[in-house]
């Protein structure tokens, strides 16, 4: 017999006799609070930043103000030209250098400040997470309220890799002291534009 | 083998004055923290029946849900492997990274590789492996396990990480800044991540519906080990398994809420298919779940999402350090976990307890834990591994409670011997509830005389 049937008999000889499923899981609908209000107050507690207004400026102008000794600058969005290109083939370790990586993300959960990114937003998963700083486009239209209502989103079923990014890379393993820019980026800027 | 003995084990841990103060300091934090997050969500109470109702339907229908991930991990071009036991999840790991050339393995945390004693089977046949979780990392390079399932070097002061670093990955001697320290990690880390041919997470949740592992981090190090190297080996216990996607509201909204009191940790990382060129394998591992299943008073243990609340809760083990433990799994879910991994070796755990029921409270799936703990005392007293002590206190305080003239016989007495001995015939190794603290002045009467003198007359 082989392992897995071996594993599968015994589970089955074993499991407890059968729990009824759970039926729906509520949307748990609570807050009076704006959402837009509510996701920045919560991605300024994970760590995250709201980078300022436009005021009419362009995006690549609000990238040179919020880092102004950037120079790699590597956008998956059309949006932001950036300093290099990014495409579907770029190999993810070319990446080691980026100073600046930017992405529009798909939307927002207000509950947790976090952002809803793929393979289709980043082009290379590893921009997300080698680059030094991220910045994080997003739509204020598209919040969701919380993870009951982010998980009814169909793309999870259809995304290789989805991730919730919340704030920037952290740890707190040394005496419980937070730091951020543990092994991914050391910043996440998000800005509320719509595209 | 002989048991592992906790009380003897934390004698060590406390004499470290400091390091038990920050120790207990810093977990009670943690607790205070999950408090306040807990406290935000008014459905709180209703996600934690939610979870443990959807682990215990899981759970009493796994092989369906297991053959049903399967077939959607693979429809998903995934590579699915079936572990019976720890070796045979080392081999199979081995094996996956010797057919691809793998000679360096950049991992995240994973409990599981823990319990398989997986990184020196992998070293002894040529495998570099680092640890790029900044606690398990520590823990690595001073060859030490885990003390906690969510802050793996937890027990650590600064300054021990200082001395680690400066002798193995060449910081400045004694440099004790927490901000220098992160950052000569990741100085050090980054390079493997560029370099290493294959990355390994474990999963905090295996989706059955879509095929997807789910993996909670805060460092950026998972996504990084899953999406720079061309191979992602994934390493699952068949408990983590939950039906589906909607599921996930419920134990996200939990989880680090729970552990560490954040509503979410910074990554929540959804892997369903490889990218493309690249190639994802599962390792599904049983290693004595499938057993434990089985196990009526013990099986809910199962339900467990390594959040470590109970760990942060127990009075015992804030002021006796996750090492004491002796095992993979520490503090009260180690104690209900541990034994049905071995008996024998594990037997005196179940006493690393005060049976308050906190962790019980604080679990998010609404394990049982105390009453477990209770349970495996009983299965210990009738499986003979009772240490002697332990043994003839029982034995002798089950005589004097079953025949009353004893008892009040012994109870003038122990009233009487507080009163009139001298200080060292209390506190001494006989009596193990005099050390680190004073014994309550016995009360001036007892019950029973108490209520002959005012209650019986009337």
């Amino acid at each position: 017999m082989t392992s897995r049937d071996t594993i599968l008999a015994a589970v089955r000889a074993n499991q407890p006799a059968p729990v009824p499923s759970v039926s729906a899981i509520p949307m748990f609908e609570t807050t009076s609070q704006s959402l837009l209000e509510r996701f920045q107050e919560t991605l300024v507690r994970m760590g995250g930043k709201i980078a300022p207004a436009l005021d009419g400026g362009d995006l690549d102008g609000l990238l040179r103000g919020l880092f102004p000794a950037a120079r790699v600058i590597v956008s998956a969005t059309p949006e932001v030209r950036g300093t290099r290109s990014l495409d579907e083939s770029t190999s993810p370790a070319t990446l080691a250098d980026v100073d600046v990586g930017v992405v529009r993300a798909a939307f927002g959960v207000a509950e947790t400040g976090s952002v809803w990114l793929s393979e289709n937003e980043l082009k290379v998963n590893a921009l997300a997470y080698l680059a030094q700083h991220l910045v994080v486009l997003l739509d204020p239209a598209r919040i969701v309220g919380n993870l009951h209502q982010a998980y009814r989103d169909a793309r999870f079923k259809t995304a290789r890799y989805a991730v919730l990014v919340t704030g920037p890379s952290a740890t707190a393993d040394i005496e419980g002291v937070l730091i951020h820019g543990a092994q991914g980026v050391r910043s996440l800027t998000v800005a509320m534009i719509a595209p | 083998m002989k048991p592992v003995d906790h009380a003897e084990a934390s004698s060590h841990f406390i004499e470290a004055k400091e390091h038990l103060e920050f120790h207990d300091r810093r977990l009670w934090d943690l607790r205070l923290k999950r408090d306040r997050e807990a406290y935000g969500i008014p459905e709180w109470e209703e996600l934690r029946n939610l979870a443990s109702a959807i682990k215990e339907h899981t759970l009493s229908h796994l092989a369906d849900y297991l053959e049903e991930f399967e077939a959607q991990a693979t429809r998903n071009g995934a590579h699915v492997h079936w572990a019976r036991d720890a070796s045979e999840h080392n081999q199979i790991v081995y094996d996956i990274l010797a057919a691809h050339g793998a000679k360096t393995l950049v991992k995240s945390k994973s409990m599981l590789t823990e319990e398989c004693d997986m990184r020196p089977f992998l070293e002894t046949r040529g495998v570099e492996v680092i640890e790029t979780d900044l606690g398990e990392r520590i823990q690595q390079l001073d060859d030490e396990p885990p003390s906690h399932i969510v802050v793996p070097a937890v027990h650590k002061l600064r300054s021990d990480v200082s001395e680690v670093f400066a002798r193995k990955i060449g910081s400045e001697p004694g440099s004790n800044d927490v901000h220098y320290l992160a950052e000569a990690m990741r100085q050090n880390a980054r390079p493997y991540f560029l370099r290493a041919e294959a990355g390994m997470t474990g999963a905090n949740f295996a989706i059955a519906e879509t095929g997807s592992l789910v993996v909670c981090t805060n460092e950026g190090n998972a996504d990084l080990s899953a999406n720079v190297p061309k191979l992602h080996i994934a390493c699952v216990g068949i408990e983590k398994i939950i039906p589906k996607i909607e599921h996930l509201g419920v134990f996200i909204r939990l989880l680090s809420r729970s552990a560490l009191g954040s509503p979410i940790t910074q990554y929540t990382s959804h892997f369903r298919a490889p990218r493309p060129g690249s190639e994802l394998h599962i390792v599904l591992t049983d290693n004595g779940r499938s057993q434990r299943l089985g196990m009526k008073d013990f099986w809910h243990s199962l339900k467990c999402i390594r959040c470590g609340a109970c760990m942060n809760t127990c009075p015992v083990y804030r002021r006796s350090g996750g090492l004491s433990y002796g095992a993979t799994y520490s503090g009260p879910i180690g104690i209900i976990i541990d034994p049905a991994f071995d008996i024998r070796k594990y037997s005196h755990l179940p006493y690393a307890s005060t049976l308050n029921g906190s962790c019980s409270n604080v679990c998010p799936v609404k394990i049982n834990i105390h009453e477990q703990i209770y349970k495996w005392r009983q299965i210990m007293a009738e499986r003979n591994q009772l240490p002697l002590v332990k043994k003839e206190a029982i034995r002798i305080i089950g005589k004097v409670m079953s025949e009353p003239r004893l008892y009040r016989a012994a109870i003038s007495a122990t009233g009487l011997a507080f009163e009139h001995l001298p200080r060292f015939a209390i506190y001494n190794w006989l009596n193990a509830w005099g050390r680190q603290r004073e014994v309550p002045a016995p009360p001036k009467q007892s019950f029973r005389s108490w209520y002959l003198e005012n209650r019986r007359r009337q």
